[in-house]
């Protein structure tokens, strides 16, 4: 049947299985919305911004695993979905965005709203097409979805000019896809494999040190399948969290700048690293030079890029983490011998990892008379259902619930790992919600990245999307005013919002409900209230304003150079 | 060290950026580029000179393949391929000099494709560093102009690329 490449688009992305868009209408997607009006099969959910949009989309697709989809029409639409593009970019995220482009035979006149998207996108998309014609248009969408989804994941911008939405062809999906440039190697090399447990068996002083390559593979199972199997150490990134469950006696917690005493004392220590899609982040490492001194590293990462890009590393697996994982808890089951000497062998160090453990545990100062955050996000974690998705914006807030909500199931932490971008959280929260109508979807803000994104209070509310918003009101851009107390002699260069916001009222405004907490014998009565309210509900903490995330390792320091309590 | 390295890459537009916004984005150098399609006309082939420690070559090949139009990348540094650059060179031909001039051109085989009273244009082709020797001859004499198009490579023996 003939159809137009606005309907095209649509009936693509039904094949590809997508429920739910994210998008913003504009002159050159107007075509695209014309069609959308009668399409049934697509629920669209209108953000109040386009780079909300995206991070709606990336919220969805982090949760559910699948490919977040958005919207934006051309020029400032579509420069306004950088942001958005650039985080899931940075933490791998596979998601589609369509932008519209003016017409064909304008492109390059500086037409109205004409930008050049696809040159501004790409250092920040996994690829990106401009259709020339409409007969490429369901090709061109095939290719961007299994780009998107396979190998190492991360978005692809599509990006569609107004006469070629207009334009007429016969519709056939093409049932496979073939790019000669494009072979994600996903089997991991059997040889290596037997290697690594061999390196890893022979090994007294092991640790497992896992990325988020971990969740984007489906692979937590397997993950702590073999690490209980081996009885080993394990520490996660701000990204692997729920990997690896948090609650379990063999977790390091998170490791890096603000991660454990004990996760960074084993890294320092280790004898045998298994780092499992994981990209040795500086915020990671911390100073190279000294970064795990003792140890050879074993590395299993979908993207041969990620290999020795910033540390040596002794034995390399390419390969599906999922599937590495399997053959290697294969090869750990046909050599129970070897395993069980391996548990006798590292019995000391685990007596080692006990005593950092006990001697500088993750903790912070109760007070009475003014709220801990540490202390509502321990509260958010016993309050909230055992499913609750948690997402976060960027700042102290997100390294307070990275440290103190203990994760323990993969796809239940959204956060901006790579790019660090306020404003990620609040419409990040309502894609996953959109996912998840029936499950308890939270967001940690801080005051300041709250603000960056919280016109999408309507779109909570017009979409009867109950996101429960947490803000840790500290009046400051904490974690920078932690940056110059600690490096700048106190100098708070612009980091202090004096302007006190009254968000109760503002939760009202758009519709919402707002509760607040100035005392620490508050916050429990307040997360209940926030909990029990049936729609999207602010609640807000007045904590201590000058608190610092502790432990830290400063920039450009060693793991082992921690400050504990400053 | 220099590495010359062979890139086989659709042959679509958009592909050269994405390969030169590689190199400056990650800050990888490139010393020469030359680019053109194949007989097989759909796809293009780059061959590039540039430079680094075995870790950031290991980079470079990595980053060009992970790159969805990129279909083949081929090191050339080990000696496998035979390397040919040509250069057009405008020098100052006056009096004495034109006869010195032609003397250089003839021992290195180049070709004078433009005469004026004051100017030899030279057509030099080799190995870039057979350019190199050509380029120190004349220089002396007085380089008015010179464009080089940086080397292509290809493999020796009797096996093309895809090994047939
Ligand atoms: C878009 C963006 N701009 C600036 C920054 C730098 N930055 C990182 S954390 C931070 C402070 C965040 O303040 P707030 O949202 O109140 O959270 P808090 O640290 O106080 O918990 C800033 C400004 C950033 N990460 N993203
Ligand atoms: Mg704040």
């Amino acid at each position: 049947m003939k159809m137009n490449g606005a309907r095209i688009l649509l009936e693509c992305l039904k094949k590809e299985g997508v429920d739910t868009v994210f998008g913003y209408p504009g002159g050159t997607v107007i075509n695209i919305y014309d069609e959308l009006y009668s399409f049934k099969e697509i629920h669209h959910i209108l953000p109040r911004h386009e780079q909300a949009g995206v991070h709606a989309a990336d919220g969805y697709a982090r949760a559910t695993g699948r490919v977040g989809v958005a919207f934006a029409t051309s020029g400032p639409g579509a420069t306004n979905t950088v942001t958005g593009i650039a985080t899931a970019y940075m933490d791998s995220i596979p998601i589609v965005i369509i932008t519209g482009q003016v017409p064909t035979a304008l492109i390059g006149n500086d037409a109205f709203q004409e930008v050049d998207i696809i040159g501004i996108t790409r250092p920040c998309t996994k690829h990106n097409f401009l259709v020339r014609d409409v007969k490429e248009l369901a090709g061109i969408l095939k290719k961007a979805f299994y780009i998107a989804r396979s190998g190492r994941p991360g978005p692809v911008l599509v990006d569609i000019p107004k006469d070629v939405q207009i334009a007429q062809t016969e519709f056939k999906y093409p049932e496979k896809v073939e790019i000669r440039g494009y072979k994600p190697n996903l089997e991991g090399h059997p040889k290596q494999v037997e290697r690594a447990i061999e390196m890893l068996l022979d090994s007294r002083k092991p640790v497992v040190y896992v990325g988020g390559g971990v969740i984007l593979a489906n692979a937590a199972e397997e993950l702590t399948k073999l690490c209980n199997m081996l009885d080993v150490p394990v520490t996660t990134t701000l990204m692997g969290l729920g990997a690896y469950p948090e609650d379990s006696p063999n977790s390091l917690r998170m490791l890096g700048m603000h991660g454990t005493y004990y996760a960074n004392m084993a890294m320092t220590n280790t004898d045998v690293m298994v780092a499992i899609g994981a990209r040795f982040d500086d915020r990671v490492t911390g100073k190279l030079a000294t970064f795990a001194p003792h140890a050879k590293i074993i590395h299993i990462d979908v993207d041969p890029t990620s290999i020795k890009k910033n540390v040596p590393v002794d034995l390399p697996i390419v390969g599906d983490v999922k599937d590495v994982l399997f053959k290697m808890i294969k090869e750990v089951e046909a050599h129970p011998d070897k395993v069980k000497a391996f548990k006798e062998a590292t019995r000391e160090w685990h007596e080692e990892i006990a005593a950092w453990k006990g001697k500088h545990p993750l903790t912070y100062k109760h007070a009475a008379n003014v709220i801990k955050p540490q202390y509502v996000i321990e509260k958010l974690r016993e309050l909230s259902d055992s499913d609750a998705i948690v997402a976060t914006d960027v700042g102290q807030h997100q390294m307070w619930t990275a440290q103190f909500f203990t994760f323990t199931k993969p796809r239940t932490l959204l956060s901006s790992g790579g790019l660090g971008t306020m404003g990620y959280g609040l419409p990040a929260a309502m894609g996953a919600q959109a996912a998840f109508p029936k499950r308890q979807v939270i967001v940690v803000c801080g005051d300041g990245g709250f603000q960056m994104n919280l016109q999408e209070m309507a779109t909570l509310v017009q979409n009867r999307l109950p996101v429960k918003i947490v803000i840790l009101n500290n009046n400051f851009l904490g974690m920078v005013r932690q940056w110059q107390e600690l490096f700048f002699d106190k100098r708070y260069s612009s980091t202090c919002m004096e302007q006190p916001i009254d968000f109760i009222k503002l939760a009202e405004a758009f519709g919402a409900k707002g509760f607040q907490a100035t005392k620490t014998d508050e916050v429990e009565e307040t997360i209940k209230n926030g909990f029990a309210y049936d729609g999207p509900v602010i609640m807000e903490f007045k904590i201590a304003r000058e608190e610092k995330v502790l432990p830290m390792v400063p920039a450009g320091a060693s793991l082992n150079e921690m400050v504990l309590n400053a | 060290m220099k590495h010359t390295i062979s890139v086989l890459v659709e042959n679509e537009f958009g592909v050269l950026s994405r390969v030169a916004a590689l190199f400056s984005g990650r800050g990888f150098n490139i010393d020469s580029l030359s680019v053109a399609p194949t007989n097989d006309e759909t796809i293009s082939r780059m061959t590039l000179v540039t430079r680094g420690d075995d870790q950031i070559l290991e980079q470079i090949s990595k980053q060009l393949n992970k790159l969805i139009d990129v279909i083949k990348v081929i090191d050339f540094t080990d000696g496998s391929g035979i390397e040919r650059e040509m250069a057009l060179v405008k020098v100052t031909a006056e009096d004495e000099s034109r006869a010195e001039v032609l003397r250089i051109v003839d021992i290195f085989r180049a070709k004078i494709i433009d005469v004026t009273p004051r100017s030899y244009t030279i057509e030099a082709t080799g190995s870039p560093a057979k350019i190199d020797a050509i380029l120190e001859l004349l220089r002396p004499l007085g380089l008015k102009e010179l464009v080089r198009t940086g080397p292509v490579a290809i493999g020796r023996g009797a096996k093309g690329w895809k090994g047939q």
